[in-house]
């Protein structure tokens, strides 16, 4: 079977998830279209973060069904290395390398992964680099960076190596409300120039304004899901309500 | 009254017991002990000029026509030290990097020979060592003799190569493992992640104690006095014993300590400030 644009980038279907008797996942289903940008909100331990890591085969899922573009993750003869080339994350703590700085980060993949020639991959990162606006830091550090600018920089690391859709994974939790701004600034463009995006985020003002459908999941199944505008004003479910008043 | 804080070393006193990284103990020497060897070995000289009678030459004239000697018995102590380290460094790598791989049995297998010989005495390794390994090793046509301080060297390596082991094992461990997820995200293989990423983190973390470990094989050389290698320690036997004069046996003795302090002690400091340097994680 082979993908066209037309079919969902991402298609969960039915997948279960324990972490020994702990279940986590517990039936999800979800579809993401090609420059969808789908938000996934909910409480804590709903199983938020466990789900996007399925996307890019980092946790392997018990049962059911993940496409991405067509092909089927739930499959041991899955060519991860190949998946993961198509499928960008960005995560809650930015992991940059500590001992390389931020312009290396950048080219690191691309350079040792990609095999790319090391001129075009420099240009491309130093344009990356100015693209989440932070010209001139290129030989910084991690240490040396805020929490806001290792956080763009891991964006721009995972833009280096062009994916088709780009998974973000509470990438401002771990930021002070200053920095939050730069950094959802940063993934609001993105959005704009058409990237994929599935952003998992307590931020609900930002996923009301970037995403196309929100997702609300709870104890490892997706209670209910729909545009924002009709999601924010007529959600159907108790326990979105209940969230929902908590968290406005 | 000079406070303790006068002296460099007393300040860094309390950290000299810490248990470094893999659970290597710290050599707890500090200048302090530097201090005494040298006071007790200026009364030592006293009490034996003391006893002597009007004959013989001094104590320090002994010392000094000895030292030429001394110097060759120490220079192979200390060759034995680096030839033990590099190899003990080499196999333990491998070893360590054996003990985190995904292979089960090569995994149990790494871990098995590294808890073997980290446990092991090194004085009953180097008898082993000694016993076990041919007097000459025939490579090609050609009849390579092994030497005992080439036995014995290779019987230090053996516990060296075991703490080694420890070290990159648990230094690997001690990456966070959102460095692992965050290479596996941008499709890096493991043994790449491993050599661009990881390890590279790990050597930081694993200088100090590795020279801490250097500095403890260093003073465990004389060890091998006891299986017959005409080290600084075994020629000072031979020294005391051509002499005949019981007045030098305890300055002998410290005369070759302060050797291996003076060698050992900018080391243990050496470590002490890389500690501090890289403790900023």
């Amino acid at each position: 079977m082979t993908w066209t644009p037309d079919q969902p980038l991402i298609r969960m279907r039915d997948v279960h998830k324990s972490f020994g008797a702990v279940p986590v996942l517990n039936g999800i289903s979800l579809e993401v279209m090609k420059g969808e940008v789908v938000c996934i909100i909910g409480p804590s331990g709903a199983g938020k973060s466990t789900l996007i890591r399925c996307i890019n085969a980092l946790v392997p899922i018990d049962s059911g069904s993940i496409l991405v573009e067509g092909q089927e993750l739930h499959d041991p003869r899955l060519d991860k290395l190949a998946l993961r080339r198509k499928v960008g994350m960005v995560f809650q703590q930015y992991n940059l390398f500590p001992h390389r700085t931020a312009l290396d980060n950048i080219m690191m993949a691309p350079i040792h992964v990609l095999r790319r020639d090391r001129a075009s991959v420099e240009a491309q990162a130093r344009a990356l680099l100015r693209k989440v606006g932070l010209e001139g830091k290129e030989n910084f550090y991690p240490g040396e960076l805020s929490g806001g600018q290792q956080q763009r920089v891991a964006i721009a690391r995972s833009l280096a190596m062009a994916p088709d859709v780009m998974l973000f994974d509470e990438v401002t939790a771990a930021l002070d409300p200053e920095t939050v701004k730069e950094v959802l600034a940063t993934i609001r463009e993105l959005a704009t120039d058409g990237m994929t995006c599935v952003i998992v985020t307590h931020e609900m003002g930002f996923a009301r304004e970037v995403a196309d459908r929100i997702y609300f999941t709870d104890r490892g199944v997706i209670v209910e899901h729909g545009p924002p505008a009709q999601f924010f004003a007529h959600c159907r479910d108790p326990r979105t309500r209940q969230f929902l008043s908590q968290i406005l | 009254m000079k406070t303790p804080a006068s002296f460099p070393a007393a300040r860094a006193a309390p950290s000299a017991l810490r248990v470094t990284l893999a659970g290597v103990p710290a050599l707890p020497i500090g200048g302090r002990h530097g201090i005494m060897l040298a006071v007790f070995l200026a009364m030592s000289m006293a009490v034996a000029q003391a006893q002597t009678g009007p004959a013989p030459p001094s104590i320090i004239a002994t010392m000094l026509k000895w030292t030429p000697l001394l110097a060759q018995g120490f220079a192979l102590n200390i060759a034995m030290s680096f030839l033990a380290m590099a190899i003990g460094t080499a196999f333990g790598f491998a070893l360590g990097l054996g003990q985190i791989s995904l292979l089960a049995p090569l995994r149990a297998g790494a871990r098995a020979i590294t808890q073997f010989f980290r446990n092991s005495p090194w004085l009953v390794l180097l008898f082993y060592c000694m016993l076990l390994l041919p007097f000459e090793v025939r490579i090609g046509n050609s009849i390579v003799a092994l030497p005992g301080w080439a036995k014995a060297t290779f019987g230090l390596a053996l516990p060296v190569m075991a703490n080694v082991s420890e070290l990159v094992r648990g230094a690997v461990q001690s990456i966070p493992s959102g460095q692992w997820e965050a290479a596996e995200s941008l499709a890096f293989t493991r043994l790449k992640t491993l050599r661009m990423i990881i390890l590279p983190q790990c050597i930081k973390r694993m200088t100090p104690p590795w020279m801490n470990l250097y500095a403890i094989l260093t003073v465990a050389t004389p060890l091998t006095s006891v299986v017959g290698v005409s080290e600084a320690m075994t020629l000072t036997g031979d020294i005391l014993s051509s002499e005949g004069r019981t007045e030098l046996l305890v300055p002998m003795y410290l005369y070759l300590l302060m050797w291996f302090f003076v060698y050992c002690y900018p080391i243990a400091r050496a470590t002490a400030a890389l500690e501090r340097r890289f403790a900023v994680y």
